[in-house]
């Protein structure tokens, strides 16, 4: 027992040395204990708690609210297939059945050995390149029975993930149709040194570029500089947004792989114009492989001064980024979830007003950008606001990458002006037979046919990147429920209506699903989004009910199938209640059924 | 000249860094609330006290005072929705009411009978959640709580104890305390703690004293939770103070 303890301290007093033992640095450490050890044992908490002065209970709670986390040993190879609907479509469902069977295992069970846990996972952002999976937190691509069935072995013979075969863990950028953005390649610091020569007004030059934030809400980039740097406080911070979780979502990673630099630069520009000191991104687990390169990447820049004291011999420009990873926590790409999340907290997000502009991290005036628009307002100050304002229309200027996955030949990268269709980019990406897409993610849009003349932007069809494809073989009511799933997995639970409302969503739509349903449980969703749209206190909350209602109107006849003529059916399903006994005597038969009348 | 802002139709002053429910309490109008607690700073989560302000909704427990506000408190659409939260939160737990001690001093009961909530509304989620009777003074029964943090923030705020937090997200969300073992007889709890008389509802009660008060002749038996609430309003919370061990609170 003394021994084991021992064990699960042993390299402990490094990591959190290496956070110069800052309780701010709570979820990283944990980060790192989970890598080291395979799970965070209460003897680790108790060790974390007396160097950081964090009560054991609250380091649980914090451990707990991450998906990456555990508690208990949870297997050393620990599986997770990535469970998006286009992962569906692909066929990770079989896969994952496969791999269960090979390893004698069931889903969410560690294995009696010890060896391997098997689960889903929230969208890992490899959707043009499924099905996929993380294995102790480091994805592999392109699954297919032969793949997953050499990962079988592997693990059966305990082979160290870094001998597995380099091919597995090859992620593509897969960039189909670049433009101003991905073929930017201008030289690392010149749009930096530029500014600095010209002594241009950073702020002015974002906004007269008029570019709009790029994670989704598209709030003016330049102006939130400037409320950022106009706010009173001891130190201001710059955070860029890298949780990329909404599910579809993957342009930032291919970014973040192609152009960090521009990233950066647009961070220590922010920088320059806020007056900040510090600066994090933060990095979804996911794109945990990611670590390194871009920490090199920071290395390089430190090298070449561009970042670090007097940064270009500016006396007094001092500037540096450290990267945060994330644990599996859709809701920490809420920005004031993010900034808890910096702190080493739970993910919950704050209320507002204050904002973070005013009171970000540590309570200090903070700059929160999607990494996209880090990388735009580099390219804006590059170009000039005139050149970029001629790209995209007129209240969406600049380009936009989109992420296109779904039933198309050729899904990937796709950058446009803003103010394309989506009918360009279906045909562009060689989709036929196109029911539906979801634009933006499960929080944003499910269009049909008829509104394919629509277009990205802010006027119109705003929209963080998602573009998910879905052709006439595709049952769109379970592309819903898929998204339902999602919501109901990833609310953080600080407030009723979405803890609960997302919940009973999912119930409804699995009651639906298995022929319980009846015109009462439409209603009862339709209920369900009036509270969550007007008392939850997120966006995530608000949004949840987003893509039943919009299928609902588009698709009502996935719905209407699926329904009792009854009016009402009681949720109790007696038959799914013996269940449990029936997994416990082993039995499967007709027998140990209680008999569906058919209708 | 102190500022003013409109609540169904009223004047309601406020100081400078009050919060819409401060306001409201201290000058007498009750907006119904189960997380919020005039000595702690807002908490924002239960959302019970939802109003209409200028036309969109907000917690009026977390949303500042602002002087030509229009806030909508005691109208059909903000009572059926706090209805369906009510209902939200009955649905959540195991809540039998005829076999709890806190029966007529249970403010989620009281807000019940206020609201006129007849129905269960939602399909119970019936979660197992096994009560902690290995304290030799205090029982926790977890079926019953709402997540509402105060006992959280009283034990970090005003004991300095931190016995109690929250573990898991959402639905799985669930209220732990301060021992490696798990258990509440490991804590440094004492019968004394402001957190064990901030419980809303029947969680942290204290052992053999349940049913000295007969039922019918508790707080809640004698007179509705709106107009108690108001009794408790002027012991008003100190707003500067920054909490930072509770979920959500800036
Ligand atoms: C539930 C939820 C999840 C979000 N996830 C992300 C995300 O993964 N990446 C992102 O950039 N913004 C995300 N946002 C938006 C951020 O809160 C914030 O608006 C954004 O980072 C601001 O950056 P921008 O102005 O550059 O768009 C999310 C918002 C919500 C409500
Ligand atoms: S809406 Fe959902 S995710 Fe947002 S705070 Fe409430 S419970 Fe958390
Ligand atoms: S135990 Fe009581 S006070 Fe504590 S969170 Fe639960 S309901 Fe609230
Ligand atoms: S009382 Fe305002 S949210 Fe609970």
């Amino acid at each position: 027992m003394a021994a084991d303890s021992e064990m699960q301290t042993t390299g402990l007093d490094s990591i959190l040395d290496r956070y110069a033992r800052d309780p701010n640095a709570l979820l990283q450490v944990l980060r790192e204990v989970q890598e080291l050890h395979g799970y965070i044992s209460s003897a680790a908490i108790g060790h974390i708690g007396a160097k950081l002065g964090i009560p054991h209970a609250r380091i649980e709670g914090v451990a707990s609210f991450y998906s990456f986390l555990h508690l208990r040993p949870h297997g050393e190879y620990r599986v997770l297939f990535s469970d998006n609907i286009t992962d569906r479509m692909l066929g990770s469902q079989a896969l994952m059945e496969q791999m269960c069977q090979q390893l004698w295992l069931q889903p969410g069970k560690v294995s009696e050995d010890g060896l391997v846990s098997i689960n889903t996972t929230s969208c890992t952002g490899m959707c043009d390149q499924g099905p996929a999976m993380l294995v102790n937190g480091r994805a592999i691509t392109k699954l297919t029975h032969q793949r997953v069935q050499e990962i079988g072995h592997l693990i059966r013979n305990r082979t160290p993930l870094a001998d597995w075969p380099a091919d597995f863990f090859r992620v593509e950028d897969n960039i189909r149709r670049s433009g101003p953005l991905l073929d930017n390649s201008i030289a690392p610091g010149d749009v930096l040194r530029a500014v600095i020569e010209s002594g241009k007004d950073v702020v002015e030059a974002v906004k007269q570029s008029g570019l709009r934030g790029r994670g989704g809400a598209g709030f003016p980039t330049g102006q939130k500089w400037e409320a950022c740097r106009n706010a009173p406080g001891a130190a201001r911070h710059v955070v860029c947004n890298a949780d990329e979780g909404e599910p579809g979502t993957f342009k930032d990673r291919v970014l973040l792989t192609r152009q960090a630099d521009l990233v950066f630069e647009g961070m220590t520009l922010c920088a320059l114009a806020v007056g900040a000191r510090h600066g994090y991104l933060y990095l979804r687990g996911e794109y945990r492989y990611l670590l390194e390169p871009l920490q090199g990447v920071l290395q390089r820049r430190r090298d070449s001064n561009l970042l670090g004291k007097n940064i270009l011999g500016q006396t007094d420009f001092d500037f540096d980024i450290a990267i945060h990873l994330g644990a599996g926590a859709y809701i920490c790409g809420e920005e004031s979830a993010l900034i808890e999340s910096l702190e080493g907290k739970r993910g919950v997000p704050r209320s507002r007003p204050p904002f973070p502009v005013t009171h970000g991290y540590l309570q200090q005036p903070t700059a929160v950008d999607n990494v996209e628009t880090f990388c735009s307002a580099t390219l804006a100050i590059q170009m000039g606001a005139e050149k970029f304002r001629a790209i995209g229309t007129e209240r969406s200027s600049g380009s936009k990458l989109i992420s296109v996955s779904g039933d198309c030949p050729r899904p990937g990268i796709y950058e446009y002006p803003f103010g394309v269709s989506v009918r360009q980019v279906l045909q562009d990406c060689g989709a036929v037979n196109t029911r539906a897409v979801q634009i933006s993610g499960p929080s944003g849009m499910c269009i049909a046919e008829s509104e394919f003349g629509r277009k990205l932007g802010f006027e119109d069809l705003p929209t963080a990147g998602a573009f998910m494809v879905f052709d006439d073989s595709r049952d769109l009511f379970e592309v819903a429920r898929n998204f339902v799933h999602f919501f109901a997995h990833e609310s953080c639970g600080f407030c009723t209506p979405c803890r609960v409302g997302t919940s009973m969503l999912k119930q409804t739509m699995d009651k639906i699903a298995a022929g319980h349903g009846t015109r009462h449980d439409l209603n009862e969703i339709e209920h369900l989004d009036q509270v969550l749209q007007t008392s939850s206190h997120c966006g995530l909350g608000r949004s949840a009910c987003n893509p039943v209602l919009h299928t609902l109107k588009r698709f009502r006849p996935a719905y209407e199938n699926r329904l009792k003529s009854l009016d009402f059916e009681p949720a109790f399903d007696l038959d799914g209640a013996l269940a449990r006994a029936r997994q416990m005597t082993g039995r499967d038969d007709a027998g140990a059924h209680l008999k569906t009348e058919e209708t | 000249m102190t500022d003013i802002f409109q609540l169904d139709g009223a004047n309601i002053p406020f100081e400078p860094g009050q919060t819409v429910m401060q306001a409201a309490l201290t000058a007498g109008h009750y907006i119904p609330h189960l997380c919020y607690h005039p000595e702690f700073k807002p908490h924002g989560s239960c959302k019970v006290c939802t109003v209409k302000v200028n036309g969109r909704t907000a917690a009026s427990c977390t949303m500042p005072a602002e002087a030509g506000l229009n806030v909508e408190s005691n109208i059909e659409e903000m009572n059926g929705l706090r209805r369906t939260l009510v209902q939200m939160l009955f649905a959540e737990g195991n809540h039998f009411c005829p076999s709890c001690e806190k029966s007529g001093n249970c403010m989620l009961q009281a807000l019940g009978y206020d609201l006129e909530v007849h129905t269960a509304g939602f399909r119970h989620l019936y979660p197992d959640r096994p009560l902690d009777a290995s304290h030799k003074d205090i029982l926790l029964d977890f079926n019953r709580c709402i997540l509402c943090e105060l006992c959280v923030r009283a034990s970090a705020e005003v004991d300095g104890k931190d016995v109690f937090a929250l573990s898991g997200r959402g639905i799985t969300k669930h209220l732990i305390v301060n021992a490696e073992s798990g258990l509440l007889k490991d804590t440094n709890i004492a019968l004394t703690d402001k957190a064990m008389q901030v419980c809303p509802v029947g969680v942290i009660l204290p052992k053999r004293v349940g049913f000295s008060i007969p039922i019918g002749k508790r707080r809640y038996d004698q007179r509705p939770v709106s107009a108690q609430a108001l009794d408790d309003a002027p012991r008003q919370a100190d707003a500067s103070g920054s909490c930072d061990v509770c979920e959500g609170t800036p």
